[in-house]
């Protein structure tokens, strides 16, 4: 069972109380966009075995979306962060780095 | 106007644990900074409560302030003084951006009470129960079976639980439900 902390409630939230809601820091193609980078937009997403960055909502609780950094292989939770930020903070990358050296996602290492 | 009841109208299932339904119950919902030094004076000047920290409630009686969200507060009233609550907050925070409404008939509030009282909830929400980690002031958003609920400790013996009227007799069958089956003894110290 997934348990992610939330960050505007600080309080462990189990997964049935969230709601997953996709992959975190998706860049919005909007009118003027190409249709290759709408599509992107749309549809293309990481799926990686190992380091995830998701959005969830803490939907029973708070109602807020938050960010959260885990492996899809063995369920480990680096942290959870605000959603209102365009990269992850320094230190949960950092935590990242310590549990996988040489990760990568997206533009992110 | 009409008579108002509450959901349940005082029902009560007597026994080891009661479970009760409050009755008329008060309650604001405030949105708006919760760091603002106006809201936090009218909320506590309303409840004569203490503005309760993340994660906290205070309250007394049938007044008190939950918080239920980092821009959210649950304020409880007497009944009869909902709608001038809600006309105080309006005029003090006035210019201000916030959202006050009563929302005392939307909601229904139930009391569990008794001494394994913290079990007949742990059992039903996905929340860490354990006297270590929750105790008397703590609030917690969450669900209860499948419905969206909040509850906070009064004291050692009881709970209070707010859950949305239309699901009012679901929560309370729940709890008793719960109550009827016993206690686990996961928390209990050996008697």
């Amino acid at each position: 069972m997934l348990t992610l902390r939330c960050p505007y409630c600080g309080v462990d939230a189990d997964e049935t109380d969230l709601h997953g809601e996709g992959q975190a820091h998706l860049k919005r193609e909007g009118p003027g966009s190409s249709d290759e980078d709408f599509e992107d937009y749309l549809f293309m997403r990481e799926n990686p075995k190992g380091v995830h960055f998701e959005r969830w909502r803490h939907a029973y609780g708070c109602g807020k979306y938050f960010h959260a950094a885990r492996c899809t292989n063995t369920l480990q939770v680096f942290g959870t962060y605000s959603a209102q930020t365009l990269e992850p903070p320094q230190d949960i990358k950092d935590k990242i780095s310590d549990a996988r050296p040489g990760w990568s996602w997206g533009t992110f290492k | 106007m009409s008579e108002a009841i509450s959901a349940l109208n005082g029902k009560m299932a007597a026994g080891e644990v009661t479970v009760r339904e409050a009755g008329l119950r008060g309650m604001l919902i405030l949105r708006g900074d919760l760091s603002d030094k106006k809201l936090r004076r009218v909320c506590t000047e309303l409840t004569g409560a203490k503005f309760p920290e993340q994660g906290q409630a205070n309250c007394d009686g049938d007044k008190g302030l939950c918080w239920m969200s980092p821009d959210e507060l649950l304020v409880l009233v007497p009944y009869a003084e909902a709608a001038q609550a809600v006309a105080t907050v309006e005029t003090a925070l006035s210019g201000t951006h916030f959202l006050a409404e009563n929302v005392s008939d939307a909601r229904a509030v139930i009391f569990v009470e008794g001494a394994f009282c913290r079990e007949v909830i742990a059992k039903l929400a996905p929340v860490d129960l354990h006297p270590d980690t929750f105790q008397p002031g703590d609030f917690r958003r969450t669900r209860l079976g499948q419905v969206a609920a909040a509850f906070w400790m009064q004291d050692d013996d009881t709970f209070a639980v707010i859950c949305f009227r239309s699901v009012a007799e679901y929560t309370f069958d729940l709890l008793v439900a719960s109550a009827k089956a016993g206690r686990v003894g996961a928390f209990s110290t050996p008697d």
